[in-house]
């Protein structure tokens, strides 16, 4: 029986990370059909802010308070990582929408940028970069007008950013000469938060011992899964939100901001992100790969719920992660002692956390052969089109 | 004459450049080959495959196996397998000591896990995004199924095949990598036949009206699903293919080969050359490819960015590649943007009327908004 609970709790811990992951995600690509690939790196940005956070606190704040600062590391990624996420909607996606495929492609183009400036950002190259765009957008203003309303105008607008994106790197160049400036922020390397002591011990419950980082993180899952429901389900811009995923062109006949409720959407799904990566944080050292380990299994979860569907993802997390432990720990071994040897070997064979993915992922695709749009189908006939 | 300049090229590029360059010429042109077949399958049917690394891994796996057995004396095991105290080889290796064997495994076997993959997918309609998604999924299973297999397929170090010998020759010693380099041109010509038989009669109209209206090929009374089926398992068996001749041009195959980003990489080769082209894949991919190695020669931190940026610009800017844009008339386009037009073949005098202008310019509104955006 305590076996039991053991398994259940540790496939609790491990599916809530993966519904707090794949919830910003189900909400971008359920509402707005959009494919982020980029989602792992927003979560990464999540976690890079909660390290900055971390070090602010050690810092220049009295120690005091240092316990607190993943509570206030919350707030700060969700900001962080939904206006990178807006950054991202109102420079890229937006001119893609109804393209699926494209956005795939480009938002991976958007993960490889992010992955690259966490390891190369030092000061020199921020500078460098802020230069760039101001000058990529003040020197239109500052050339005559007329020069705008040319039939060659495309070039010379390519060649505006090429010559500000040169003076921008000159200028990192230049700069990082300078010992202090060239210093990488972060850099390629892992780094470690440090979880405070309040969440480094351990609950027993009977005969199951219980990581304070771990329920932690289940009380965050709960907690944001009931902030968005709420927000969809009763605030008025969520009933927005919602009424523009039925039905684009009528909202906007009723006078429904559309693009404000995409750029909302995109922010509060990248947002999400920020919060999980804080959640990760907590589970392992922080790097640039970060994002690239939770993006396939996000996905996973969202298209295995049922897209459209924040009950599909909840329960599609949750069974993954009960299921890997299950079969990554070995511990349906332990549940049945007397199985035939073959089986046995073959339980054997799989109970690593790799090849429990391997087996995990089959019976996804099994599963798909049944139910093709997951646990919970979207109903009606349009979604056929 | 593009003929002649291909065999001229083949003839003389081995004798003009370093044994290095031509040995990444050859990896690039191999790489041509998985191109080709994702241009088949996305570029014509509308299927974007992020697991063709799967295939392509599989292909390069046979031929490596098959080179380890080769080298050896009767009676041994490949080395690796001391280092997992195995014994004894195991089953599946078995069938690698034959070459013909080999030789057919190389596209059979990824030929048949495409189909049968492919298959399962396309039966239950599921398609977009999904499909992508799905092959994705696929191709992490099966890096992880690579990558932890140590006793049977030597996991993450993967297997070399540059020491190994093949005729009595080193696999990577010079001469052998020239006869490699002609081989690979050969197929990689041979590929693109192949390709174009296959999109122009009505197999490819098949294909290209499945890429843009499914439904209405399914109430036409054909069976998307056997169309779809075929083409992926002729890419799963081009992959392959390609896969072999990358891995005894590289010397070695390890899983890296399925890692989920080498696959989209693939997919954004025949972006940049052009999708819908044949030409435009092979291109795509040694251009960029030379692009990769050059860059990352000389500024390793930056090809990240170059890459990110390709990506973004293809799908903004270019979205039927440098040889759609260039067939569409893109050279012609820019030189009128520079105040050179090119002359019109119709209506010359219509065109060159002043008031026909000046009516033409009251109706187009100035691009001034374009150019603040």
């Amino acid at each position: 029986m305590d076996l039991l609970y053991e398994t259940l709790f540790n496939g609790l811990a491990i599916g809530s990370v993966l519904v707090l992951a794949a919830l910003g995600l189900a909400v971008v690509f359920g509402l707005m059909g959009v494919i982020n690939m980029a989602h792992g790196e927003l979560m990464m940005i999540g976690a890079y802010t909660t390290y900055v956070v971390q070090n602010i606190f050690k810092a220049s704040l009295p120690e005091g308070l240092f316990p607190i600062y993943i509570l206030v590391s919350i707030p700060i990624a969700f900001l962080v990582s939904g206006l990178a996420g807006l950054l991202l909607e109102k420079t890229v996606i937006r001119r893609l929408y109804g393209r699926p495929l494209e956005t795939l492609l480009a938002t991976w183009g958007v993960s490889l940028i992010l992955q690259q400036f966490v390891r190369s950002v030092s000061g020199a190259f921020a500078i460098g970069l802020v230069l760039a765009v101001v000058l990529g957008l003040v020197l239109p203003r500052l050339t005559p007008r007329a020069w705008w309303q040319q039939r060659w105008t495309p070039i010379l607008a390519v060649g505006n950013w090429i010559v500000s994106g040169l003076v921008g790197i000159a200028m990192a160049a230049v700069l990082g000469q300078q010992r202090a400036l060239d210093e990488p922020w972060f850099s390629a390397r892992n780094l470690d938060v440090t979880a405070p002591t309040w969440l480094r011990g351990s609950i027993d419950l009977g005969a199951v011992n219980m990581p304070t980082a771990r329920l932690f993180i289940i009380a965050l899952t709960i907690v944001s899964l009931v902030a968005v429901t709420w927000f969809l389900q009763k605030s008025v811009w969520g009933i927005r939100i919602r009424s523009v995923t039925q039905n684009r062109p009528m909202s906007d006949c009723l006078g429904i901001p559309t693009e404000k409720v995409d750029a909302l959407t995109f922010l509060v799904g990248s947002g999400l992100a920020g919060v999980a990566g804080v959640a990760v944080t907590l589970l392992g050292s922080v790097g640039p790969n970060l994002g690239g380990n939770y993006i396939v299994d996000c996905f996973m979860v969202v298209v295995l719920g049922g897209v459209g569907k924040l009950m599909g993802t909840v329960v599609a997390a949750l069974g993954i992660g009960v299921l890997s432990y299950l079969i990554g720990s070995g511990s349906l071994l332990l549940l049945w002692p007397a199985m035939p040897s073959g089986l046995n070997e073959l339980i054997t064979f799989f109970a690593t956390t790799s090849m429990a993915k391997v087996l995990v992922f089959a019976i996804i695709v099994v599963f798909l052969q049944f139910r093709p749009a997951g646990i919970f189908p979207p109903k009606g006939r349009l979604v056929e089109a | 004459m593009p003929w002649v300049l291909i065999v001229a090229a083949t003839l003389i590029l081995p004798v003009v450049l370093p044994p290095f360059r031509l040995n990444l010429l050859g990896r690039f042109l191999s790489l041509g080959i998985v191109a080709l077949g994702i241009d088949l399958i996305w570029g014509f049917t509308g299927l974007l495959s992020l697991g063709q690394g799967i295939f392509f891994a599989i292909g390069g796996y046979a031929i490596g196996m098959y080179l380890q057995l080769d080298s050896l004396e009767p009676g041994q095991l490949p080395e690796f397998f001391g280092l997992y105290g195995v014994k004894e080889l195991p089953s599946f290796w078995q069938p690698f000591t034959s070459p013909l064997f080999t030789f057919l495994a190389i596209w059979v076997i990824p030929a048949l896990v495409a189909g049968v993959l492919g298959f399962l997918v396309f039966r239950n309609r599921i398609k977009g995004v999904y499909f992508s998604i799905l092959t994705q999924a696929a191709l992490l299973v099966f890096f992880n199924f690579f990558n932890g297999q140590q006793k049977l397929i030597n996991g993450t170090n993967g297997l070399k095949t540059d020491t190994a010998r093949i005729f009595g020759e080193l696999v990577g010693s010079d001469a052998m990598q020239r006869w490699l380099f002609w081989v690979t041109v050969l197929l990689v010509v041979a590929a693109w036949f192949l390709c174009r038989w296959l999109t122009s009669g009505r197999f490819g109209d098949a294909l290209v009206a499945i890429r843009d209206d499914e439904p209405r090929l399914r109430f036409t009374g054909y069976n998307p699903t056997a169309y779809k089926t075929v083409v992926f398992a002729v890419a799963g068996a081009m992959a392959g293919v390609s896969g072999a001749l990358y891995t005894v041009q590289s010397g070695i195959v390890s899983p890296q080969f399925m890692a989920v980003p080498f696959s989209i990489e693939m997919v954004i080769w025949v972006a940049v050359g052009g999708r819908g082209t044949l030409i435009g894949a092979i291109l795509g991919a040694v251009l960029i490819n030379y692009a990769k190695s050059l860059v990352s020669e000389a500024l390793p931190e930056t090809w990240l960015f170059i890459q990110g940026g390709l990506f973004l610009l293809v799908v903004t800017a270019l979205p039927d590649g440098l040889v759609g844009w260039w067939r569409q008339g893109g050279p012609r386009q820019l030189q009128a943007m520079v105040g050179w037009p090119p002359v019109v073949p119709t209506y010359p005098a219509l065109d060159l009327d002043p008031a026909v202008q000046a009516e033409a310019a009251e109706l187009t509104p100035p691009p001034a908004q374009r150019a603040e955006s």
